[in-house]
């Protein structure tokens, strides 16, 4: 780990200090925003969402190499199809419930297609797994600005609107009743989901982001049980995954995405052990 | 506090009154040509077997459901503009088990209408004491509401109804799932409440709060409503009959031998 840290001094390598200040920050919004996903079981919205941004960063890329609009980036490609594709299925649960599944697959998969469609087209070479399982190389400085400003908006939502979204996730139909505008909070709850799955895709990638978002709430929600401490908590062992996992890809020269998920998914099924193993000696 | 009945004009308005509604489900038809008015100060139980439309009915009365036709009225105005001066609480087992939430926050859910965004006040948690106070809940606020019994969840749940200080209360199943020493407790925080409040409780149990209970709506797809007072030899028989009948199917659902007729 000593090398990491020296690394990370190393000005030449400025590329590891951008990695691991996005990985940091996201964190925070991963542990908020990921513990109302665990609380409310929407991981499949969120994995809809995480795969159909890949149409988007497609999109940017073809705008800014064929059609020379430079300030569209892939990143913004990426959070205005996040963002789309979470409207859309914020809808359709809110007013078709029953066809909800279809539709969260449908969009997964057309995001996917739309993605390589544009890559195709796209001049010059394109590595698609740099996007579909992370890429540190790739976070640039302007990346790294939109990183910090989502995670601001996504924080100040959820800390601002806690109660009303804590509300809206336990039982709907009640918070209806004391006249919470549900859907309104519904949508802009997804639409946060959208944008911090966004944040990390540059980091982990899309196949990978959704791990990154319930692993460390899920370890959270064993340990925690009210909504604001397993935020907590998820945040810190979100940092805590990043880090060493960032640290290990360094070390031992290994794709950056799969090293955090590994560390996060090992923990994961540790904590799921422990907890079992504290629970029957109780019993 | 309220001015319920004191004023001889507006004594008079019932607190629900429902007219001619008609409910169907995916073309199924679940409410037919329900008439009745619930007066101020009521306290009535709704018994009919399940999937009969009791549970609608109250969601009807919320305003949660639209009716194909007919009116509901609550207060004389709609029940979406007088959500507020109800209070609701749901089954417990319709809540996820293990959703991260603590006493306290599940009572303040209570309050949202009334209270702006951000941190819970010093008020705020004064008020959730008072209100678990009265359904025996006290000093109980941090405690996850995983881990609390099916009776204590239900009475947790009676608090969030309470804590808006509503004029009507509707409840549904309170006693579904809850042993004999909380069925008592309970029957005892609803007498209390019963004469601050018109209450309207679903139940599957027709000996609970039997003799607080002035009349009796038996749902099955029609209503009929039975006073439990002045009731005359026909309508005996008529009650009778029907309770008999819904006794009996509360006895093949629950599998527990209970109370007959």
């Amino acid at each position: 780990m000593v090398e990491f840290f020296q690394a990370l001094r190393n000005p030449d390598i400025l590329f590891l200090r951008y990695a691991l200040v996005a990985g940091l920050t996201g964190s925070v919004a991963f542990g908020t925003i990921g513990s109302y996903v665990v609380a409310k079981r929407i991981t499949y919205i969120a994995g809809a969402i995480a795969h159909s941004a890949l149409g988007g960063i497609g999109a940017g890329l073809y705008l800014q190499v064929k059609m020379g609009v430079a300030w569209f980036s892939p990143m913004l490609g990426a959070v205005v199809a996040a963002l789309v594709a979470g409207f859309i299925i914020g809808l359709v649960n809110l007013y078709a419930r029953q066809r909800e599944d279809t539709v969260i697959g449908a969009i997964w998969a057309i995001g996917m297609a739309l993605g390589l469609l544009f890559f195709s087209k796209t001049p010059g070479y394109i590595e698609p797994m740099s996007y579909l399982f992370g890429n540190i190389l790739m976070i640039s400085r302007t990346d790294l600005l939109i990183i910090v400003s989502l995670d601001v908006v996504v924080i100040l939502l959820t800390v601002l609107f806690y109660d009303r979204f804590l509300a809206v996730c336990f039982d709907e139909e009640f918070a209806r009743l004391r006249g919470v505008p549900v859907g309104l909070f519904y949508l802009l709850l997804i639409c946060l989901i959208s944008l911090t799955v966004v944040l990390m895709v540059t980091v982990v990638g899309i196949v990978m982001v959704i791990a990154l978002l319930t692993l460390p709430a899920a370890v959270a929600g064993l340990y925690s049980r009210v909504l604001w401490k397993m935020m907590i908590v998820s945040s810190l062992l979100c940092m805590a995954f990043t880090f060493f996992g960032l640290g290990f890809s360094y070390v031992y020269d290994l794709p950056t995405g799969s090293n955090i998920i590994l560390v996060a998914g090992s923990v994961y099924i540790l904590a799921v052990m422990g907890n079992l193993f504290l629970k029957r000696r109780a019993a | 506090m309220r001015e319920r009945g004191r004023t001889p004009g507006r004594g008079s308005a019932p607190a629900i009154e429902l007219e001619k509604l008609h409910f169907s489900y995916n073309r199924v038809v679940v409410l037919e040509d329900v008439s009745f008015r619930v007066e101020r100060g009521a306290f009535l139980s709704m018994v009919g077997p399940n999937g009969g439309g009791k549970t609608t009915l109250l969601k009807l009365m919320l305003g949660l459901l639209k009716p194909n036709s007919g009116k509901v009225t609550i207060f004389e105005a709609t029940p979406e503009k007088n959500r507020h001066r109800i209070g609701y609480m749901p089954q417990y087992t319709q809540f996820d088990p293990q959703f991260p939430v603590s006493v306290l926050d599940v009572v303040l859910m209570g309050n949202l209408g009334l209270r702006r965004s951000g941190p819970y006040s010093r008020h705020d948690r004064n008020r959730a004491c008072q209100v678990l106070d009265e359904v025996d809940m006290c000093g109980r606020s941090k405690e996850s509401f995983s881990n609390l019994s099916g009776g204590q969840r239900q009475r947790v749940l009676l608090a969030r109804a309470l804590i808006g200080q509503p004029e009507i209360l509707l409840l549904d199943e309170p006693t579904a799932n809850v042993d004999v020493g909380i069925e008592s407790k309970l029957d005892r925080i609803l007498g209390d409440l019963k004469e601050k409040m018109t209450i309207l409780m679903v139940t599957h149990d027709l000996g609970f709060v039997t003799d607080m209970v002035e009349s009796v709506i038996c749902v099955n797809r029609k209503v009929v409503i039975h006073p439990t007072r002045s009731l005359d030899g026909k309508l005996i028989q008529e009650l009778y009959d029907v309770d008999i009948r819904i006794v009996q199917h509360s006895h093949i659902a629950k599998g527990d031998g209970h109370r007959d007729g």
